[in-house]
């Protein structure tokens, strides 16, 4: 409860985890707020479904929360006017010069914010992926704070978990990324860091995965917890298996 | 939205360019042709013209036969385990037919490009006409393409808003040299750019509209004039397929006989991984191209077998480099880290 997990991924795919978590939060029964800025909806309920999860029940029945960035930040840019008469957009930044995350806070925590007749387990916020707000003209300080904000709202004050997926490059040229990347990465308790092999790319490993559970952040002076393994992608699944010991090999 | 990054004198990304807008008038989608150098009228006449299915297939299952005809009598005597191996082909194979093939030495004709519907945004006449969207602190030129292609898609029913208007058919949209000096854009020509973000909001947006609607969009980019090398990772994040065109014209790689049959090298940067955990990525990364009088072939780069009498030190460093910059992966499975050495 009322734990950062920070998901990062270097010179690879990190967003089999994102589908992972999805359907496992949802199917424990959490509230989940899920923020896509980089596909759309029906990419994620086409993989959500082989692993076993309906997107859209589960958005009938209240259960998740999806906030489709691509599909917000058209209606914001051509909307008509008539429609902006609500609630502003979350992704509202994009058209105005100030850049403070503020409207996408404050959807997020009245998302979550659990009404009176929910009955779900802890709330979730699920972002895929942070990085690209940059992009859309956040400067790094500002989604630091929004970060902040929610962990303010979403950890401390609901009891809920957050899951951020990040891009980072070892000698990439994107500082502002590499800033936001690094802090968050202070501030985790659970990083799950994807990374391409270092010998190049293989057909039966895709990548590894470096476990880093930051023991060292509940000042009890211990170690951080660091685990790898290596995993192989398949179309429903994906298969976890110590260094080297990947089924082609033995 | 495939991304491609131009080779330093844009002839060869050019090329790639007009396959894909000249595959689009075949197969009988409509077409969006975008570009602030050239107007869209001339680059429609300079489609190559598709070749009739007969006479290329001919000539390509000549070629093979003449080949394998060649080759199957001999037993490998030496390296007999490798006997049973399938051959290494360097062109697709002849039987999978997908797409068209092209000759580009003759131009289409006038009646096929003008039996599709297509239209065009030429940035010079259109800077002209009065601003009617809010810019949201884009570029103006980026910001009227995005209103001109969504005024399209909503227009022509391919987003399905309209359910009088279906659509049977895809839009192919084709923007050529974005990001260069004659959108408006200085990210190719200052490290500190004034608005680093106006391109990768665009194609945020511009994914945005393509998520939502039937079209496909191929853009080309001056990568190598771009300074500010974050908005280029920035921008192989929003993209689905980033391929790189690197082409030996003056540089040194055209004298290293390791590529002396070919005039380039393609670089997949990235795969799109659409629907599904995983994408599929094909068993080789190192492709290269050549562009023959009529043709222009993307092959698997092979060395050649290492047949020097004289064993001369620079020359087999030079092979080796060139080996070592081979299999460099794409992103969206692994890549390696550059200075491993076995």
């Amino acid at each position: 409860q009322g734990k950062f997990t920070l998901l990062r991924d270097t010179r690879t795919d990190g967003s089999f985890l994102v589908h992972h978590f999805l359907s496992f939060y949802l199917r424990a029964g959490c509230k989940v707020c899920f923020v896509a800025l980089l596909q759309s909806f029906s990419h994620y309920n086409i993989v959500a479904q082989k692993l076993g999860v309906s997107l859209t029940a589960a958005k009938e029945r209240g259960q998740l929360v999806f906030l489709e960035g691509l599909k917000s930040c058209l209606d914001l840019l051509f909307g008509e006017e008539e429609e902006q008469s609500g609630q502003p957009s979350p992704l509202q930044f994009i058209s105005e010069s100030a850049s403070n995350l503020k409207a996408l806070f404050d959807f997020v925590r009245t998302s979550l914010t659990p009404a009176g007749s929910d009955s779900w387990k802890g709330p979730v916020l699920l972002v895929d992926d942070l990085s690209v707000l940059l992009s859309l003209g956040a400067t790094p300080v500002a989604v630091l704070d929004f970060i902040h904000y929610c962990r303010v709202a979403v950890c401390s004050q609901l009891k809920g978990n957050i899951v951020v997926l990040v891009h980072s490059n070892e000698d990439s040229d994107d500082e502002e990324n590499e800033l936001v990347v690094n802090s968050l990465c202070h501030h985790s308790d659970l990083i799950l860091w994807v990374e391409g092999l270092a010998t190049g790319f293989c057909k039966d490993v895709h990548g590894q995965i470096k476990i880093i559970r930051r023991v060292s952040l509940e000042l009890t002076a211990e170690q951080d917890v660091i685990q790898i393994y290596q995993y192989k992608i398949q179309d429903k699944n994906v298969t976890f298996f110590a260094r080297g010991l990947s089924a082609a090999v033995l | 939205l495939v991304f491609t990054e131009e080779d330093k004198y844009g002839l060869y990304s050019n090329l790639l360019f007009k396959y894909f807008l000249a595959e689009g008038v075949v197969c009988g989608h409509d077409l969006f042709v975008a570009s602030a150098k050239e107007h869209p009228d001339n680059i429609l006449k300079e489609l190559p013209a598709p070749l009739l299915d007969d006479t290329y297939r001919k000539e390509l299952g000549e070629e093979a036969t003449a080949v394998k005809s060649e080759d199957c009598q001999d037993s490998m005597k030496i390296a007999w385990r490798y006997q049973n191996l399938p051959k290494m082909e360097a062109s697709p194979a002849t039987s999978t037919k997908f797409g068209h093939y092209y000759d580009i030495s003759k131009t289409m004709s006038p009646e096929l490009y003008q039996s599709i519907k297509w239209h065009s945004f030429y940035l010079p006449e259109e800077l002209s006409l009065p601003p009617a969207m809010k810019t949201c602190n884009m570029n103006r030129a980026y910001a009227r393409l995005l209103q001109s292609i969504q005024r399209i898609i909503n227009q022509e029913g391919f987003d399905g808003s309209d359910p009088q208007k279906k659509q049977k058919t895809i839009l192919r949209i084709g923007i050529q040299s974005l990001g260069s000096l004659l959108w408006g854009d200085d990210i190719c020509s200052s490290d500190t750019p004034e608005d680093i973000h106006s391109l990768t909001k665009f194609l945020y947006v511009l994914r945005g509209l393509l998520r939502k609607s039937l079209s496909a969009c191929i853009i080309t980019v001056p990568a190598h004039l771009i300074q500010n090398k974050a908005i280029m990772e920035r921008v192989t994040n929003l993209s689905d397929m980033v391929v790189g065109l690197e082409s030996f014209i003056g540089s040194e790689r055209e004298t290293n006989p390791l590529y002396k049959d070919y005039h380039g090298l393609v670089h997949v940067h990235q795969i799109p991984r659409l629907n599904s955990l995983i994408c599929d990525v094909s068993d080789t990364k190192d492709l290269a191209f050549r562009l023959k009088r009529k043709l222009f072939t993307i092959e698997r780069l092979h060395l050649p077998p290492d047949l020097s009498d004289t064993v001369s030190r620079a020359s087999k460093q030079d092979l080796a480099e060139s080996a070592k910059l081979l299999s460099s992966g794409c992103g969206a499975m692994a890549i390696g880290k550059k200075h491993l050495d076995f």
